[in-house]
């Protein structure tokens, strides 16, 4: 039985297909394993007698945790936030539908910051997410439940959102695969929205192959989501061993004081890896990625100030019953309902998009980004890939940055200019560093830009690149 | 003080007849049951997006076309930010720098923008104060809301209240006939708000301006202009000046009140919406949008007045209505020997009177004068086959139950005496008859002549020619 759980997703369904196991007996091994969840990982796990079952008649791939921010009908969808306690969708999520369809069962929702606003995951009004390798310190954030599942044993993959570096920088922290595909890759629908404009669900998986099985699922156009187009053709799993006549672009401006000395050795180490497969490494100018967090700061709040307008309390979730005034339950519910990470930045948006001020913050900040976008489209006419540090740091210290929110902020750094840019990037483990203020070591991630649509090439270049740097370590207690 | 000029803008809400609503598959709906076609979408679940209608899409390019506007290759939705029961989402979704219709026109009136949006839900306040402040409460119907809309914004251009009334049917009627919308006021299909100012009569700068609204027929929303005119023109004559507010206009006594400020003061954030794609329509789009219409009233007084030879006012009386317009235009083709202007006079005039006299409850085109009946009769007529006032009574018997008019004419033996030998003796009686008539025409009284017509007339029971028997009696007193 030990030996089912040890699998990767991929090699779970060739072993079901095979009849090696049966997909029962496969589902009740996770379940089990899921209840085991000591990382306040799972808000809500199927058979834990809350909610019916997602259920899913003939099972032929591994069961999903999904972030709790898919709606999932008549399964509670909190978006790790006060104002949704008790709220069960009335409908199903897109992604979610097509994972069900594709024979994978949902086996829990994960823990996330509030409307996936966060890098660390204390922003959830359900309390903090553990990281499996050190309980004293934070998972990463937004989809930090989704990444410690995966990588705590608690899931075989699952699936996030990645908004800013909400999927990549997780996974990096937790030493898993995190992907955030092209903006528009899968469907969003049922998603709830923190900035439309930026948000992309996407897997966080043990290994690259995983990750393009749950892709070759998750895309496609949706009719119900306008701005999805999907990939065009399904990824196939990628076999490439070798990075021969790939040039990978290191940005000529990264910041490498801003990287903690154990990351960044590991990142010039990966860099040497794939020289020694064939890549080329070389420089290009990105001269607008370090405002890629300037902007995000402004276009991000200010559609999460729209986004986030509807949760009043009148039609689903939370209610603060006040002095029966109509405009008092309305200011007390948003008063009790959500979390300070998210006021903030409800205030920061509205501001951003107040008369006056809306070509100053919001008119500039969509410029930067246009800009940062052309710097890419620039970089990829020479290169194939960006390559950066997923995080300037591993794994910090719960409470360690909660009170200084621009620190939090940079945290994003890397991740957020291809966020803007809609473009398609992967964090894969890359080794262990030991943590800036000294520790046992921790997992480092590093990022792998694409251009838009180009995820098989992507996928191809991080499957060598991971076959070739061999991660293999896992929290304590965590098979596989 | 010179005299000051009325300057109108209007803008106009068209709530299109989609079959769904403008984001979602929901149905539309009028006076169903409150809250029945609701979905996610509409009620603004967590995670939902909105899909653009695409059949609103080609609603709003056919009313584009209809009004000679320049169609945007692509134009974009922006959110609308505004918090209130009526609206889920707390914005609307709607079309703010880039609508997909401007610079057009309708008649001599310049459109300068039509955009697509989301009409909100109803509200229904419940208690004496008829809004939600001071309501006992607020009760929501999210049936309505989502409805697609086309909100067309004229330029300033209306000179009267009278005329921004006139122009506003005139773009009802023209809308109707693109058959997408019921543009029915009463039901808020069609809702014309008025911006309205004064200046200076033969100034080009704008006054201030206020923005009337609720006035919900014709006839109110000409008598709120009409109002919000002669104050606006009472306080700049008494050296007051106007300030910019929204006035609401109260049907019950056509009075018009301020909103309170608190419920004005909007800054709505907007910002372009990152759910939807561009609107893109293909020329063909455009084209077919183009080619479909229907000739519209505008076009159709110009043909009226240009090939036809009618006055502007016949003109534009006919065109205003498709059905009579068709009507008339199959009596004209079925007389083709007759003058337009004299159909137009007959259908416009005698049938319509004697419709009304039957009670007014049909058009031309449902009644029962068959349209060769009537082209029948206008060339009997013509012909002083029977006199005109025999051919109105002939109509009148067509009303009544239709038929043939030469069989009518024959069976009440309304015939024109043809025979003048026979209307000369009868002239000669009456010039007789009427000595003192005679004697006041000769010494150049032309009037008195109408007092022997009328005696021949009354003799011949209207079927002796009006013109014939004037030469005749001339000529009996030897002039």
């Amino acid at each position: 039985m030990t030996d089912m759980l040890e699998l990767t997703a991929v090699q779970a369904q060739e072993a079901m297909a095979s009849g090696d196991f049966s997909p029962a007996e496969y589902g009740k091994a996770w379940a089990e394993a899921a209840a085991e969840d000591e990382l306040n990982a799972y808000l809500w796990r199927d058979g834990n007698g809350d909610a019916e079952a997602i259920s899913v008649e003939e099972p032929s791939l591994a069961p999903v945790a999904v972030k709790d921010i898919f709606c999932t009908e008549g399964v509670p969808t909190t978006a790790g936030s006060r104002i949704l306690e008790g709220y069960r969708p009335a409908y199903t999520s897109t992604a979610v539908r097509r994972l069900i369809e594709a024979g994978a069962p949902v086996l829990g929702k994960t823990n996330m910051d509030e409307f996936a606003m966060g890098s660390s995951n204390e922003n959830s009004a359900y309390g903090p997410v553990l990281n499996p390798w050190d309980r004293g310190r934070v998972p990463g954030g937004s989809s930090g439940g989704s990444a410690a599942v995966v990588a705590g044993g608690l899931a075989p993959w699952a699936i996030g959102t990645d908004t800013g570096g909400s999927i990549r920088q997780p996974a990096s922290l937790c030493g898993i695969v995190g992907l955030k595909p092209t903006y528009g890759a899968i469907s969003r629908y049922g998603m709830i929205a923190f900035a439309s404009s930026l948000d992309q669900c996407g897997p966080l998986t043990r290994d690259v192959r995983d990750a393009a099985l749950m892709l070759s699922v998750l895309q496609g156009a949706d009719p119900c989501d306008s701005t999805s187009v999907g990939l065009g053709e399904a990824p196939s799993l990628p076999d490439r061993e070798d990075l021969r006549g790939l040039r990978f672009a290191v940005p000529s401006e990264l910041a490498r004081d801003a990287i903690e000395p154990g990351v960044r050795e590991v990142f010039e180490a990966t860099l040497a890896r794939i020289e020694q497969l064939g890549g080329e490494i070389a420089e290009a100018p990105l001269p607008h990625a370090e405002h890629g967090i300037s902007a995000y700061y402004v276009i991000a709040p200010a559609e999460a100030s729209s986004n986030l307008a509807r949760y009043d309390g009148v039609r689903y979730g939370m209610r603060s019953e006040g002095s029966g005034d109509l405009i008092e339950m309305y200011e007390t519910t948003r008063a009790e309902g959500f979390g300070s990470e998210v006021k903030r930045r409800i205030m920061l948006g509205t501001y951003a998009l107040s008369s006056g001020y809306y070509d100053a913050y919001y008119g500039q900040a969509q410029k930067v980004r246009t800009k940062i976008a052309s710097d890419f489209s620039a970089a990829f006419a020479e290169f194939d890939f960006v390559v950066t540090p997923t995080s300037p740091s591993v794994a910090f210290g719960l409470g360690e940055k909660t009170s200084d929110p621009l620190a939090m902020y940079l945290n994003d750094f890397f991740t957020v200019p291809m966020s803007l840019a809609g473009i398609p990037a992967i964090s894969i483990p890359a080794g262990l560093a030991e943590p800036a203020g000294g520790g046992p070591r921790l997992p480092v991630g590093f990022q792998i830009a694409a251009p838009a649509f180009a995820e098989q090439k992507l996928l191809a270049a991080a499957h060598a690149l991971e076959g070739a740097i061999g991660f293999d370590a896992r929290p304590e207690g965590v098979r596989g | 003080m010179a005299e000051l000029e009325a300057v109108i803008g209007l803008e106009i809400h068209v709530q299109l007849a989609t079959k769904t609503k403008m984001f979602c598959g929901c149905e539309l709906s009028f006076g169903d049951e409150p809250n029945v076609h609701t979905c996610p979408v509409c009620l603004a679940h967590p995670g939902v997006l909105p899909v653009t209608n695409e059949q609103a899409i080609l609603y709003a390019l056919k009313i584009a076309a209809a009004l000679e506007c320049e169609v945007a290759p692509r134009s974009i939705f922006h959110r609308k930010n505004y918090f209130y029961p009526d609206s889920p989402k707390a914005y609307q979704i709607s079309q703010y720098d880039i609508p997909i219709a401007s610079n057009g026109r309708l008649g001599d009136i310049r459109i300068h923008r039509a955009h697509l949006e989301e009409d909100a839900a109803k509200m229904i306040h419940v208690g004496d104060s008829g809004r939600i402040h001071g309501s006992g409460a607020s009760l929501v119907d999210f049936n309505r809301g989502g409805t697609p809309l086309v909100e067309i914004v004229t330029e300033p251009d209306l000179r009267g209240a009278a005329e921004a009334a006139a122009w506003a049917r005139l773009l009802r009627e023209t809308v109707r006939q693109l058959g997408v919308s019921d543009v029915n006021m009463e039901e808020g299909s069609l809702r014309v708000d008025a911006n309205v100012s004064v200046r200076p009569a033969g100034s080009d700068e704008l006054g201030t301006k206020t923005e009337l609204k609720n006035m919900n027929s014709f006839r109110f929303l000409e008598r709120g202009m009409e109002a919000e005119l002669a104050r606006q023109r009472e306080l700049i004559e008494a050296g007051g000046t106007i300030v910019q507010e929204t006035l609401h206009f109260h049907p019950e006594d056509g009075t018009l009140h301020p909103l309170r400020s608190k419920e004005e003061a909007h800054d709505y954030r907007y910002f372009p919406e990152p759910d939807l794609v561009p609107i893109a329509p293909t020329e063909q789009m455009i084209r077919e949008a183009r080619e479909s219409l229907p000739e519209l009233p505008a076009a159709r007084a110009t043909r009226y007045e240009g090939e036809m030879g009618l006055p502007q006012d016949v003109a534009a009386l006919l065109a205003a209505d498709p059905e009579t317009a068709g009507y008339f235009e199959q009596v004209a083709g079925s007389a083709s020997d007759i003058e337009p202007r004299v159909v137009a006079n007959w259908v416009t005039g005698e049938l319509a009177a004697a419709l009304r006299q039957d009670g007014g409850e049909v058009t031309a085109a449902e009644s029962k004068v068959e349209s060769g009946a009537l082209a029948l009769l206008i060339g009997m007529v013509q012909e002083k086959k029977i006199s005109h006032g025999s051919g109105k009574t002939v109509l009148a018997t067509l009303v009544a139950e239709g038929g043939d008019p030469e069989a009518i004419v024959e069976r009440e033996g309304l015939a024109q005496i043809s025979d003048s030998g026979e209307i000369e003796s009868i002239v000669a009686a009456a010039v007789e008859a009427n000595s003192e008539a005679a004697e006041q025409i000769l010494s150049g009284n032309q009037k008195a002549i109408g007092v022997i017509v009328g005696a021949v007339m009354k003799e011949t029971k209207g079927r002796a020619d009006g013109g014939e028997v004037n030469r005749l009696i001339k000529k009996q007193l030897g002039l």
